[in-house]
């Protein structure tokens, strides 16, 4: 069985407005991880969900997904790819049964009341399983989509935005739900507005925007490749310039020279190697410094800088 | 888990199956409403004003409208509740599972257009029960009654399925069936012959396609009509294979359907 379970080479979709929504997209995603796709408003990642699921036509490109190639094997591909979209899209007016049942029978799966129960109550389901879709909560709803795509056991799950629009516990509540189908072996692709989901879930991490892949890469990597350690000391007498001693650090001096700000590392723990030793020295010479505040770079400042350095390849 | 590529038959019954209790939960409006339709047009048309009808032959008035009025149900019914049926997940956006599901065109026709066959099948039935309450009327020829009522059924069901790809508003699900149908149903020989008509309406009549319909059902009930009864059938055929024909090429081309 190969290790890659989705990959995606030269993928252009322009719409009939003229719209380019994917330029040239190359990616690879492997079996059992979880994969967060990262982008603003309008980067093209529903159209890079949409252009696996049948929900677009590429203008270009090719896309295999289990070995086989999507355009003519799509069938047979589909029946092992889940998807979870943005909107809550469902018949309303049916019960929670039978649309996650029309789910299970639709993507060619044989009856199975025992499985439709096992999935709806890994999502505190079944208790509802008879009630109106359109009497549930927002976040109950949302609930019904994910079960939907999971009642066909899929190997490959897309989840386009899952925990938009819900409050922080159900949002906690969908990780561990995410985490479970990943112990399982189920192999995710998530799209995502919040770094956090993205922080906490993923094994790899892509940002894209304006329809091409900024960088993909493992996330620890990432952090490393990119992150950042910040330290501020504060003092109470400005300092006329930074100390010789200091001369080797990347360091600047801020708010009149109250502040001694360092700016560097490489998320590896050189920058907080580095921000001690600084500590150290001007404690040696005297250097009174009254307050101090170090913080590591976020994968949202990751995010942030790589979508103003655009030319950042993968 | 065994998957047969070439026909997912499982998600073919599936949409077949969800159609078709969709369309029960308002199975009493939808039932309900042509059969008093109905029941109405042969009371007022079959007692009232039949006796007064003068037809050619020495068939009852009565026993002549019932395959018009079964015709005029046929035909609204089939069509609205296949538009709906492929317009209602496109409105609400769960077309998305349509498409990303395995079936294809031959898993999609048969379960929507199966569905909303299936029902106005159903209906025609009612009706047909509905009628023999009021008159008295007997099918000639029952089992070619049978398979024109259903190849009628389809047909529109399948017109009906293209207008629910088409429409991109409520109001567009309607022009087909209210402003195109209904009037050419009427002008069709539902309540008259043509040979009842006054030349040059006799030969303007002879482009509306609902009157080869309309006397093809006929014929099956009657054993007479105006026109040979190949010719009815040949033509509902025909329109069924060119409908079949622009929805092959409608999921071809993701027309309406993928962006």
């Amino acid at each position: 069985m190969t290790d890659t379970i989705l990959d995606i080479r030269g993928l252009e979709k322009t719409y009939k407005g003229g719209v380019k929504a994917l330029d040239g997209v190359d990616l690879t995603i492997k079996r059992g991880e979880i994969f967060a796709l990262l982008g603003p408003n309008g980067a093209g990642k529903t159209t890079l969900i949409g252009s696996v699921c049948g929900m677009v036509r590429p203008t270009g490109g090719r896309i295999e997904v289990f070995g086989k190639d999507l355009a003519k094997h799509w069938k047979q591909v589909r029946r092992d790819i889940g998807l979870v979209p943005q909107e809550l899209s469902f018949d309303m007016f049916d019960k929670v049964i039978r649309q996650v049942r029309f789910s299970r029978g639709m993507f060619g799966c044989e009856p199975d009341d025992a499985r439709i129960e096992e999935v709806l109550r890994s999502l505190s389901l079944w208790d509802k399983r008879d009630a109106q879709i359109r009497a549930l909560s927002g976040g109950m709803k949302r609930r019904v989509m994910i079960a939907k795509a999971l009642a066909h056991d899929p190997q490959l799950l897309f989840l386009d935005e899952p925990t938009a629009g819900v409050d922080v516990e159900l949002r906690r509540d969908m990780w561990r739900q995410i985490d479970a189908l990943r112990e399982k072996g189920t192999t995710i692709i998530l799209t995502t507005h919040y770094i956090e989901e993205a922080e906490e879930m993923a094994d790899r991490v892509g940002v894209i925007s304006k329809g091409r892949i900024l960088l993909v890469d493992e996330k620890d990597a990432i952090m490393a490749k990119l992150g950042r350690t910040e330290a501020h000391f504060t003092f109470d007498a400005p300092l006329p310039a930074i100390p010789a001693s200091l001369g080797e650090y990347p360091l600047h001096l801020e708010q009149g020279g109250t502040c001694l700000v360092y700016r560097g590392g490489d998320g590896t723990g050189k920058g907080k190697r580095e921000v001690a030793e600084i500590a150290q020295v001007m404690a040696r010479e005297g250097i009174v410094f009254t307050g101090m505040e170090t913080r590591e770079s976020t994968l949202e400042d990751i995010f942030v800088d790589l979508l103003h350095e655009p030319e950042v390849t993968a | 888990m065994s998957f047969n590529p070439t026909f997912n038959a499982r998600g073919a019954f599936a949409i077949f199956k969800n159609e078709l209790m969709r369309m029960f939960r308002t199975a009493f409006g939808s039932i309900a409403s042509p059969v008093i339709t109905t029941s109405l047009y042969l009371v007022v048309f079959g007692a009232a004003i039949g006796s007064r009808m003068e037809l050619p032959g020495d068939v009852s008035y009565g026993s002549f409208i019932v395959p018009g009025l079964l015709m005029l149900t046929l035909l609204s019914e089939s069509t609205s509740n296949a538009s709906f049926g492929i317009y209602m997940p496109k409105f609400t956006g769960a077309i998305y599972e349509l498409l990303s599901a395995p079936v294809g065109v031959a898993e999609t026709l048969i379960g929507f257009v199966g569905a909303a066959a299936v029902k106005s099948m159903i209906l025609a039935a009612i009706i047909m029960g509905t009628a023999a309450l009021i008159i008295d009327y007997e099918v000639v020829h029952p089992f070619l009654a049978f398979g024109y009522i259903l190849l009628v059924s389809a047909t529109f069901s399948l017109l009906g399925f293209i207008i629910g790809l088409w429409a991109d508003g409520f109001e567009k699900l309607q022009v087909v069936p209210l402003l195109i149908l209904m009037p050419l149903t009427f002008l069709g020989g539902t309540f008259y012959s043509i040979e009842m008509l006054p030349e040059p309406w006799r030969s303007v009549t002879l482009v509306n396609p609902v009157v080869y319909l309309v006397n093809g059902l006929r014929w099956t009930f009657l054993g007479q009509s105006d026109f040979p009864i190949w010719v009815s059938f040949g033509a509902t055929l025909l329109f069924l294979l060119v409908c079949v024909a622009i929805i092959g090429w409608i999921f071809k081309t993701g027309w309406r359907l993928r962006e």
